[in-house]
């Protein structure tokens, strides 16, 4: 199996189960295209967030092959899969920032894995501060901030790298409906430029907010495709379909 | 909603390590605060003192070879004072025509005497020399060969004395001192082994604070995983960690050790014994009993990023 020339996420055939348990994510094959904007939804325990983890590299399916970015991420050594995880951004849904850094710190932090000077992140970083609205707020730890700017720290993380693909785990499920749509907003902004945004909702009036976003709908481990978003096998020439929102 | 602030796609795909104060602010460190400098002070400290022992052990074992290697006497048993004397110079005569005779002395009759009196007691008339009452004592010639007194030159002389002379008998010094030395290379030995011990055991106290302080961070280490760190990013920053707490402990115990030294140094340095000032430490072996912290330092480094190397196989 490979990438088509215009894919970004290839599964083929993916099944995923932990231990003896029956499989929690079952005959997934799908391919993700560039600067798609995608809401991956289903009732809980449906398996979002164990194929969120197989999207950001946390987990191994337990059978199938995995594509990214022209590469095939099972048979890939361990040593090469920073630099694919480098590609891409990840807001969980706890957030997890590192407790005694600073939002600044936070949001420094996949620049300064990556190598970036010092004097080179500090404009970045207070930038994509601003632009999640927390220029006031760069230097406060995250036990110190609201759900919604911890929040908002956690993206402004995942995007400070301009990641090829934004994966959100349930984002606005810690926020107000007005703070729910400001993050979205946020992730809008960044799918114009270019990035593939897969967010994980459980939301459906969430759907209806981005024009042009495409549906994965779980249940029970298994991927339907209501607004066609994901054609299998690959179409040679890539793109996107219109799919629109239910 | 405006666009986000762009950087530079040559920005972010460095792979240079995460280092310095950005790095090692990851991990909180407990500094003074925490187990691991004192444990490796308490290490680096006996450490410090194993050492010190056993380069001394080997000093004084060395001397003491060095000094009797060449050395033999030669006893000569005669009852008759008359014949003793003559035996005993005819035997000096022998032994300085031998070229291997470097030089000789003929132990006299009251330096024996007082060898022997806490023995055998003060002479019937009160003075120290007991060849002058009935007890009879045998002659002695100290001698220095030029090479080591081994077996067969011991024999050799002791066939060509024999030839002319009845009674004699030659002895290497070095056997007398032969438990002296198998006593001293076994406290060697234990030195070594309590180094080897020593070594293990601060090992074993790094890997389980490296282990505790990965569980702590856990969290913290996971996600510097899923943004791209590498195992090498990850392990450095333990390892610093470490390397601090170690650098401290091993000062800390440098200077106990040394201050034990000292004064374990100044009470033997009392007991103005010959044998015991033979075992002073020289210019080496000062200069490795101050690398013992950077071995600690570097074994201490070694095991957290072995440890946290291991932990790190278990993740994707």
């Amino acid at each position: 199996m490979s990438n088509g020339p215009g894919d970004i996420i290839s599964f083929d055939n993916v099944g995923l189960r932990y231990g003896t348990e029956p499989e929690i994510l079952r005959d997934l094959s799908f391919t993700l295209h560039p600067g798609s904007f995608y809401f991956l939804t289903g009732a809980s325990g449906a398996g979002k967030t164990s194929l969120l983890k197989l999207l950001y590299l946390a987990q191994r399916p337990s059978r199938g092959a995995i594509r990214m970015f022209g590469k095939d991420v099972i048979t890939l050594p361990r040593t090469q899969l920073p630099q694919v995880r480098r590609r891409l951004g990840v807001v969980f849904q706890d957030f997890r920032l590192v407790d005694h850094l600073s939002a600044f710190d936070n949001v420094a932090l996949p620049l300064r894995i990556a190598g970036v000077r010092e004097d080179a992140l500090q404009k970045p970083v207070a930038d994509m501060l601003e632009w999640v609205g927390l220029a006031h707020r760069i230097d406060a730890i995250p036990a110190t901030m609201s759900g919604g700017e911890q929040q908002r720290v956690a993206i402004a993380r995942a995007v400070i790298g301009r990641p090829d693909m934004l994966v959100a785990d349930e984002p606005t499920g810690n926020v107000d409906p007005e703070m729910a749509l400001k993050l979205l907003r946020l992730f809008e902004a960044l799918n114009r430029l270019g990035t593939t945004v897969v967010v994980a909702t459980h939301d459906v009036h969430l759907l209806k907010k981005v024009p042009d976003s495409l549906i994965m709908r779980l249940d029970k481990g298994r991927l339907s495709d209501p607004t066609g978003a994901l054609r299998y096998p690959p179409r040679p020439s890539g793109g996107r379909s219109a799919g629109v929102a239910p | 909603m405006k666009l986000p602030p762009l950087i530079g796609r040559s920005l972010q795909r460095g792979l240079s390590p995460l280092r310095g104060d950005r790095a090692s602010n990851l991990v909180p460190r407990a500094r003074i605060t925490g187990p691991v400098p004192w444990v490796l002070g308490v290490m680096v400290a006996l450490t410090v003192l194993a050492a010190a022992g056993g380069f001394a052990l080997g000093n004084l074992t060395d001397m003491a070879r060095s000094q009797l290697s060449g050395g033999a006497t030669v006893q000569i048993v005669e009852a008759d004072r008359e014949m003793l004397a003559a035996k005993t110079m005819q035997a000096a005569d022998i032994l300085r025509d031998d070229p291997a005779v470097q030089s000789l002395r003929i132990v006299p009759q009251e330096e024996l005497s007082a060898l022997l009196e806490p023995w055998l007691g003060a002479a019937s008339d009160g003075s120290s020399d007991l060849a002058s009452t009935a007890v009879p004592m045998p002659a002695l010639i100290d001698v220095q060969l030029r090479e080591a007194a081994d077996a067969a030159e011991i024999e050799r002389i002791e066939t060509a004395l024999a030839a002319s002379i009845s009674g004699v008998r030659v002895d290497a010094q070095s056997d007398w001192l032969k438990p002296v030395y198998s006593a001293l290379t076994a406290l060697q030995i234990l030195a070594l082994i309590l180094i080897g011990l020593l070594a293990m055991t601060s090992a074993a106290a790094v890997w389980l604070a490296a282990r505790s302080t990965f569980t702590a961070h856990r969290d913290t280490m996971e996600i510097v995983h899923h943004l791209g760190g590498t195992d090498d990013q990850i392990a450095r920053i333990f390892q610093n960690s470490v390397a601090f707490d170690a650098i401290l402990g091993g000062l800390i115990g440098l200077v106990a050790g040394l201050a034990a030294i000292a004064i374990i140094g100044s009470r033997f340095a009392g007991l103005d014994s010959g044998m015991v000032q033979g075992g002073g430490l020289g210019a080496l072996d000062w200069i490795a009993i101050a690398a013992i912290p950077f071995v600690a330092v570097a074994i201490a480094m070694l095991t957290a990023r072995l440890t946290v190397m291991s932990a790190l196989r278990r993740m994707l």
